[in-house]
């Protein structure tokens, strides 16, 4: 039986998020299954391009929302056009990337259309023409699968990194279609914005390297003098130590993480932790230098393709999940390790 | 001010999770008030503590979940309401963002609700959207700092490539993260009000919600995630070069990189 699927494409100051074409390639995954439509909706003013960018993704069709006061993104006039488009087009299935945004876009279409939503998935399946949904509970320690069978549209964000992002094929046919949806006034206004000061993209990183606690300890380290109080001596090495992460990440091309111990001992802002309340990444390489390995940390990046740790400690929990390890001290693994891949990476 | 804050009980983020007869067990681990719920509860406080009012936590849950409401009544909340009833057995976040709304709307002339970021149990962070949807009030998620402007807010939020500030009028639902405030522990004082406490009980009927209720997903299955068999496999050597290079050479050799 032919099933509608509407991907939602997510875009912030103008540019489309990368994981809005992992929720396509997920869509055409599916597609294969069930020869149906796939349709792209965007949202917003003047995001024609976003549109056809879409449709080089592999969108059939876009929906295109252009109003003005749709500028900038608020869940409620969003969910209201979203929850139109989806009444209308009588959609089977709808994907989303797990942003902020999207994922509380999707939980109030959700309560407008009465329908089960599943957050955060991170595998598909059809069964019995029904879409089955795997997702992590318990921070990871868990999956479990999420049925609705009687749910239309069945609802799902999807985990970054998760699905297959794909590549765009520029001569890829399709048609965009203005679509006229009445909304609220937005109650809320947005009056500014502070770009995060780090500018990684963890969520998005192929390869993400991370410090944490052990990142301050080398005792050869001597702080510069005029640093008196010990928690700032500490986290001057921190700094040194990190920089020997930051090195190796421009080599690899590579977002830098952190544990909660490095973030909370004020070595790192809060932005570039992962784990449970941080941000959970799937790169094919995560490389965890003096990080233990604590269950909350793991809970962020066991999803990760492989795994290298590099611990003083040979019986740190990080080793069961690393598939390589190196027993050492990060601050003499880390400049050579980064010398050796610049040369033979050909940096 | 009247303000709500609701709150689960989960188990604690340290626990062993296995599978017991197609459910979750946790084992003698400690069932704990959420732990982003927390945050909720001391904004929720700090907020009546800098315009007056009321601080009401509410949940929804079985019996042992009026323990969560304690520590919240412990540290300062001035009431606290369980909703419970078999009904909500084997609910999804559909139901339990309508019995929150209704529960909000009995209390009557609320003015904000706070959640916190998301479950440590379920992790879906969906329900303070959800809830504030069925209010028909905005929501604000992710607040890192809020202020008060004569019937109106301005929030600090998080956002995935930054930090946004919203304004909004109220009543308003708010979900909070970690960077917005340090909660307090519970005082001897407040250990020994809670444990007073009466938490009176809400059924499904008492908040206008009755007939059967069926969820709309539900967990067909769970399973441990597949341990990986593949061994750590240690790279050694005599210097930190040597060792360097048999790390490179390693991960070249797999297309790791
Ligand atoms: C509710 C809750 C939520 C949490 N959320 C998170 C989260 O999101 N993310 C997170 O990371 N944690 C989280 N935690 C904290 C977690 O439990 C751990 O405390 C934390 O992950 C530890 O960080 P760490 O590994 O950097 O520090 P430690 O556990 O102190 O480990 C430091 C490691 O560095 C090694 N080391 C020291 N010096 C060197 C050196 N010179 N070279 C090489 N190795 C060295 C040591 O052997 C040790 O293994 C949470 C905890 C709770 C209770
Ligand atoms: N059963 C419940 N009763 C009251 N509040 C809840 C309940 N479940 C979740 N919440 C609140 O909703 C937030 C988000 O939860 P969730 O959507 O389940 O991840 C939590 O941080 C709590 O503030």
């Amino acid at each position: 039986m032919a099933k509608s699927i509407l991907v939602y494409v997510d875009h912030f100051d103008g540019k489309a998020l990368p994981a809005s074409w992992e929720a396509l390639g997920a869509a055409q995954q599916l597609n294969q299954k069930f020869a149906g439509e796939i349709t792209a909706v965007v949202v917003g003013h003047q995001k024609r391009e976003i549109a056809e960018q879409a449709i080089a993704h592999g969108a059939q069709r876009v929906f295109l929302v252009d109003k003005e006061g749709l500028n900038h993104f608020r869940p409620e006039p969003y969910a209201s056009v979203l929850s139109q488009i989806l009444r209308d087009s009588e959609a089977d299935i709808f994907l989303s990337p797990n942003t902020g945004r999207a994922r509380e876009l999707a939980a109030m279409v959700a309560v407008d259309l009465e329908t089960g939503l599943s957050p955060d998935v991170i595998q598909l399946v059809l069964e019995d023409g029904v879409v089955s949904a795997t997702r992590p509970i318990y921070a990871g320690k868990l999956f479990v699968k999420v049925r609705c069978a009687d749910c239309t549209p069945q609802m799902f964000t999807l985990r970054g990194r998760a699905f297959p992002k794909q590549e765009p094929a520029p001569d890829a046919e399709g048609k965009i279609e203005l679509v006229e949806v009445a909304f609220p006034e937005p109650v809320t206004h947005v009056i500014g914005y502070k770009e995060s000061e780090s500018g990684v993209s963890l969520s998005d990183a192929a390869v993400v390297v991370s410090g944490g606690r052990g990142v301050s300890n080398n005792p050869k380290l001597i702080a510069p003098q005029d640093i008196t109080d010990e928690k700032e001596k500490e986290i001057w090495r921190a700094q040194q130590g990190f920089k020997l992460i930051q090195d190796l990440a421009r080599v690899l091309d590579a977002a830098v993480g952190a544990s909660r111990a490095a973030v909370d001992a004020g070595y790192v802002p809060y932005a570039h932790q992962v784990g449970q309340t941080g941000k959970v990444v799937s790169p094919d390489l995560y490389i965890a230098c003096g990080i233990s390995g604590a269950i909350q940390h793991l809970a962020g990046m066991r999803t990760a393709k492989t795994i290298v740790a590099i611990n003083k400690d040979v019986n740190a929990p990080i080793f069961k999940l690393a598939r390589f390890g190196v027993v050492g001290d990060l601050f003499e693994i880390l400049p050579e390790l980064t010398e050796v891949l610049r040369s033979k990476l050909g940096k | 001010m009247n303000i709500v804050v609701c709150v689960k009980q989960t188990p604690d983020t340290a626990a062993t999770i296995s599978i017991e007869e197609g459910k979750a067990t946790w084992g003698d681990a400690p069932l704990v008030l959420n732990p982003w719920d927390e945050y909720a509860v001391e904004q929720a406080i700090l907020t009546r503590e800098e315009l007056g009012g009321k601080v009401t936590a509410l949940s929804l849950g079985p019996e042992e979940a009026r323990e969560a409401l304690k520590l919240a009544l412990a540290m300062g909340c001035d009431e606290a309401i369980l909703i419970n009833d078999p009904l909500f057995e084997s609910a999804d976040t559909l139901i339990v963002s309508r019995a929150l709304a209704a529960g909000i709307m009995k209390l009557g002339e609320v003015e904000l609700v706070f959640f916190g970021r998301a479950s440590v149990d379920s992790d879906s962070g969906v329900l303070g959207s959800q809830t504030a949807r069925r209010l028909g009030w905005p929501s604000i998620s992710w607040a890192a700092a809020i202020s008060h402007h004569e019937g109106a807010i301005e929030v600090e939020r998080m956002i995935d490539e930054g930090r946004q500030v919203v304004r909004s009028s109220l009543p308003a639902v708010i979900s909070v993260v970690k960077e917005i405030n340090e909660p307090r522990y519970p005082s001897f004082m407040g250990i020994r009000k809670a444990s007073k406490a009466e938490i009176p009980t809400w059924s499904a009927e008492s908040i206008g919600i009755d007939g059967s209720l069926s969820p709309a997903v539900t967990w067909p299955e769970m399973f441990a995630p597949q341990v990986k068999s593949a061994e750590c496999e240690f790279i050694a050597g005599q210097s930190a070069q040597e060792i360097a290079e048999g790390l490179a050479d390693r991960l070249i050799a797999e297309k790791v990189i």
